[in-house]
C-alpha cells in the first residue's frame, strides 16, 4: 500500500511518521511519501493533506498539478483524509475567509467550513475528544476551522462545544483538529478504509 | 452542556510547538502595513511578521527601534486571514503581554529590536501565545527552548540582503546537533552546565560588588542554576534522540533572493523568514511569489532558476566586513 502525504507546506512529517506507525500497528507494508510535485499522488492508494496554511496549501496544490490527482483519486474512491487546512481544502464550500482570499477548494466534501472558527492562535487549546468509530483522542486545535453545514450524505463523527469537527463521506475524512500530533488512532482507522 | 470545562486547556507545548509545526515549508513575510500584508497573503506566505520598519531602514535609521504600534498591528490583524507575528524587545515582558493582549498569534523576541535586558530573555512558558526567538548556536538555541521558545531561527545578519551569517548559524546549528548525537549521557551534563551558566551572569556580577558568596540562590525565574542545568540536560537529551531540535528551525537574517531561500532549505531549515528582501526589491509582488515557490521547491534547481528569472532589482545588501554594528550579538 502506498499512503501519499501532500508536502507543499505544513506539518508533513508528522503525517508521514503517524501513518508509518499505524501501518506497523495494523501489520500493514506498505509507503508513505511526501510529495511536493506532480506524479505522485496518481500512483497511491490513499492521500493526506496536512495542517498548515490552507491559503498557500492551496495555491501551491493548484499551481502544480497535485490538485487534480487528489480529484482522480476521489472518483477511484480512495481514501483522503485533511487535518485542519486540510478539511478546508477539502470541502465545497467555505466562508468569507475563503472567499476574500480567492482559496481554491478541492469541493470533494459535501460541507461549508469556517475558517478560524474559535479565534486566533491564543484561543488555540487541546481537549480530550470522543470520536465514533475510533474512541477517545487528544485533540490539539490550532486556529481551527469548523465544519457548519453538512449534506445528507456526510456522517459527523465528532463535535466539541456543539460545533461540528470531523466528518466522513464515503472514504473521504476530515477532521478539524490535528491527530497527527497526538495519535496514531486516526491514522489506522484511516488505513482501514482502503 | 456536557462539555468538561477543565479539559480544556490553552497555550500548552504542545499548542504552541504545534502552531509553530504548522508554518513549516513556509515563508514568513515581514510587512509594516496592511497594504504589505496582503500582498504577502496573496503571494502564498503562511504568516506575516508586523513590523514599524524593515530591518533594513532601522539599521540606517538608529536609534532604539521598538515594537511596533499596536493599531498597525491590529490593521494587519484586520487585513490578513493568516497568522500575524510582531516582534518585541528582548526581555522586554511588557511589550510582550500588550502584543498578547491584542492577540498577535506568535510573538518575536527579536534582536533587531534594541534589547531592553542585558541579562536575560522574557521567561515564554508564562505567555499563552507562542515565541520565535533567534539564535546562533546550539547554546543560544537550547536557553531559548528552555525558556519557552516554540520556534527558534537563525539570527543571521538581518538587514543586510546577505545571506552569509544565516548560513554560518545554520551550519554551526546542525553540526552541533550531530556532535550532540554521538555525545555520551554524561558528557551531555556538562554540555548542559556550560550552556546554563550564561544565566549566572546578573548573579556573578552582584555577589563580586558585594564580596560574598551565597550557598542556595534562585538566579531567574524561580530557578536555581542547578534547576536550569537540569531543564537544559533534558532538552539536550532530547535533540540526542530525535537528531534535531524539538522545536522547528526556522532560516532568517539577510536572505534577500529565491536562491538565499532555496539554500537555506537545503541546508535544513524548516522554513525561511524574509525581512527586508521582498519589500526592499523593486518587484515586492513578484519576488514574494518567486520566494514562496523556491521554498517549495529547493531541491529542483529548474525551479528556482525559472523563478529567478526577470526579477528586478534585489535590495542593495551591504558587505558584513564593512558594518558598524552587529544585531546578531545581541541577546545571548
Amino acid at each position: 500500500m502506498r499512503v501519499a502525504v501532500v508536502g507543499v507546506q505544513g506539518d508533513v512529517e508528522e503525517h508521514v511518521i503517524s501513518t508509518r506507525k499505524a501501518m506497523e500497528n495494523l501489520g500493514i507494508s506498505g509507503e508513505v511519501i511526501a510529495t511536493r510535485k506532480a506524479g505522485i499522488v496518481s500512483k497511491s492508494d490513499a492521500v493526506i493533506i496536512p495542517g498548515g496554511e490552507s491559503t498557500t496549501i492551496s495555491k501551491l496544490i493548484f499551481r502544480d498539478g497535485i490538485a487534480d490527482e487528489i480529484i482522480q483519486l476521489a472518483e477511484c474512491d480512495r481514501p483522503i483524509m485533511g487535518t485542519c487546512a486540510g478539511l478546508i481544502i477539502l470541502s465545497k464550500f467555505g466562508d468569507e475567509q475563503v472567499e476574500k482570499t480567492g482559496t481554491r477548494l478541492l469541493r470533494l466534501l459535501n460541507i461549508k467550513v469556517r475558517r478560524n472558527a474559535f479565534g486566533r492562535q491564543r484561543e488555540s487549546f487541546q481537549t480530550k475528544l470522543q470520536i465514533k468509530n475510533i474512541g477517545e483522542v487528544d485533540a490539539v486545535f490550532i486556529r481551527a476551522p469548523i465544519i457548519e453545514e453538512v449534506g445528507s450524505d456526510v456522517e459527523v463523527l465528532a463535535k466539541f462545544q456543539e460545533k461540528i469537527v470531523a466528518v466522513q463521506q464515503g472514504k473521504i475524512l476530515g477532521l478539524a483538529f490535528h491527530p497527527e500530533l497526538t495519535t496514531t488512532k486516526v491514522h489506522e482507522y484511516f488505513l482501514s478504509l482502503f | 452542556m456536557r462539555i468538561e470545562l477543565e479539559k480544556l486547556r490553552y497555550g500548552t507545548e504542545l499548542v504552541k510547538r504545534g502552531f509553530a509545526k504548522m508554518q513549516k515549508g513556509g515563508v514568513i513575510m515581514d510587512v509594516t502595513n496592511a497594504e504589505q500584508a496582503i500582498i504577502a497573503e496573496e503571494a502564498g506566505a503562511v504568516a506575516v511578521m508586523a513590523l514599524h520598519k524593515v530591518p533594513a531602514d532601522i539599521r540606517a535609521s538608529g536609534g532604539v527601534a521598538r515594537m511596533a504600534d499596536p493599531k498597525i498591528i491590529e490593521e494587519i490583524m484586520d487585513a490578513v486571514t493568516i497568522p500575524v507575528m510582531a516582534k518585541c524587545r528582548i526581555g522586554h515582558v511588557a511589550e510582550a503581554k500588550a502584543l498578547e493582549a491584542i492577540g498577535v498569534d506568535m510573538i518575536d523576541e527579536s534582536e533587531v529590536l534594541t534589547p531592553a535586558d542585558t541579562f536575560f530573555h522574557i521567561y515564554k512558558k508564562n505567555f499563552t501565545v507562542p515565541f520565535v526567538c533567534g539564535a546562533r548556536s546550539l547554546g543560544e538555541a537550547v536557553r531559548r527552548i528552555w525558556e519557552g521558545a516554540a520556534m527558534i531561527r537563525t539570527k543571521g545578519e538581518a538587514g543586510t540582503g546577505n545571506v552569509v551569517e544565516a548560513v554560518k548559524h545554520m551550519r554551526m546549528m546542525n553540526h552541533a546537533i550531530y556532535l550532540i548525537r554521538s555525545t555520551s549521557e554524561e558528557r551531555l551534563y556538562s554540555v548542559a552546565e556550560k550552556f546554563a551558566s550564561r544565566y549566572l551572569e546578573l548573579s556573578r556580577l552582584v555577589k563580586e560588588e558585594m564580596g560574598i558568596a551565597v550557598e542556595k540562590e534562585i538566579i531567574y525565574e524561580g530557578f536555581t542554576f542547578e534547576d536550569i542545568v537540569e531543564g537544559i540536560y533534558d532538552i539536550l537529551l532530547e535533540i540526542k534522540r530525535l537528531g534535531r531540535l524539538p522545536v522547528v528551525n526556522f532560516a532568517a537574517g539577510g536572505i534577500a533572493t529565491p536562491a538565499d531561500a532555496a539554500l537555506m532549505m537545503q541546508l535544513g531549515a524548516d522554513g525561511v523568514f524574509v525581512g527586508s528582501g521582498i519589500f526592499k526589491s523593486s518587484n515586492p509582488q513578484k519576488f514574494a511569489r518567486a520566494i514562496v515557490e523556491a521554498v517549495q521547491h529547493f531541491d529542483e534547481p529548474e525551479v528556482v532558476a525559472e523563478v529567478s528569472k526577470e526579477l528586478g532589482e534585489p535590495m542593495k545588501g551591504s558587505e558584513i566586513s564593512k558594518l558598524t554594528e552587529f544585531l546578531q550579538t545581541r541577546g545571548t
